[in-house]
């Protein structure tokens, strides 16, 4: 049976669901966390030039780290899922997961795993 | 002032509105999962030019240039990031719409207005640097149909692309109800499901740039 709806909480959520959830960040923190995506997409581009470490063995997963550090800071501020309700990170990491097995999996059988990394 | 939204609250005490977008961003993900892998199967195995990072000659004699037009793409990755900062200024603007604001900068900082313009504008512009680079590779000679490279790449960036056309669209649509009666703290349910939409475009393309554009 569906809950009364008890106040109008920005969340949508009711008082025992909201006691789940903390306050989301000011301004200021959304504005920082803006300079730290840009600083790290500069980063990458700047790393795509430099052919020694293009060639090197650390380039692909070093770009990787810093792709993923950007998901995930994306996905947890922004998205508010470091704040959010529980059944959202579910909702949102399960596929994920399906989605990541499913991806690495593809790349193995194709053989393109040895290809990016095998250098 | 803004009208009351109805809640469709859940047996967990959550919206399902909220609910039924997170589990919809999670079926995005393996949307776009399937076609980056599509991509990077076929990632190398074009038989004929133009190649991403690398130039070709064809067999008249034809040269091609490597395709990919890495400072224009970071100008659009630029461009996408900081429409996610002023979605997310948006959001907490119609959150806190009965803040009373004193100064000009709590003013800006609270117009929700600007910032779903802002929002818009920018997904607007990254529409613009993907029709220019489309438009770009198809005088160079890459279309859908020149190669397993070109055909991986328009599917993917053109879905991408799509999303982000959804997006601006919903972002306009909310602009025109702040206009028309005002977005306030009882709306900020639909700006939230708008917001989480829009990161979601904005993760992919995260995603998208380093597997396609910066890993050679």
């Amino acid at each position: 049976m569906a809950n009364e709806p008890v106040h109008s909480d920005p969340a949508a959520t009711t008082p025992h669901a909201a006691a789940h959830e903390h306050h989301h960040p000011t301004w200021q923190t959304y504005v920082k966390i803006g300079a730290i995506l840009t600083a790290i997409t500069v980063a990458e581009v700047w790393a795509y030039y430099i052919p020694s470490l293009v060639a090197s063995r650390v380039f692909v997963p070093m770009l990787l780290i810093m792709s993923a550090v950007k998901f995930v800071t994306v996905v947890m501020f922004y998205m508010h899922l470091k704040y959010d309700h529980k059944l959202f990170r579910v909702l949102f990491t399960g596929p994920m997961l399906i989605a990541a097995i499913t991806l690495i999996s593809l790349l193995f059988l194709f053989g393109q795993l040895k290809a990016k990394f095998g250098n | 002032m803004s009208a009351p939204a109805a809640h469709h609250y859940t047996s967990t005490g959550l919206d399902s509105r909220k609910i039924a977008i997170w589990a919809f961003i999670g079926s995005e993900c393996m949307l776009f999962v399937s076609l980056i892998s599509t991509y990077l199967i076929y990632k190398g195995k074009s038989l004929v030019g133009p190649f991403p990072h690398d130039p070709y000659t064809s067999a008249t004699g034809q040269t091609f240039p490597p395709i990919l037009d890495i400072p224009v793409t970071s100008g659009s990755t630029f461009v996408l990031l900081m429409s996610s900062l002023a979605m997310v200024l948006a959001l907490a603007a119609v959150q806190n719409k009965d803040v009373p604001k004193h100064t000009r900068g709590e003013r800006i900082i609270g117009s929700s207005k600007l910032w779903l313009w802002m929002t818009a504008l920018l997904g607007a512009t990254f529409l613009c640097f993907q029709a220019y680079e489309f438009t770009a590779f198809v005088n160079e000679g890459l279309t859908i149909r020149t190669n397993l490279f070109g055909s991986s790449f328009f599917t993917l960036t053109g879905f991408h692309g799509a999303h982000v056309t959804a997006g601006v669209i919903w972002l306009v649509s909310l602009l025109a109800i702040d206009y028309r009666r005002g977005l306030g703290p009882n709306d900020a349910l639909n700006v939230d499901l708008a917001a989480l939409y829009w990161h979601f475009v904005d993760v992919v393309w995260i995603v998208i740039f380093t597997l396609v554009y910066l890993i050679k």
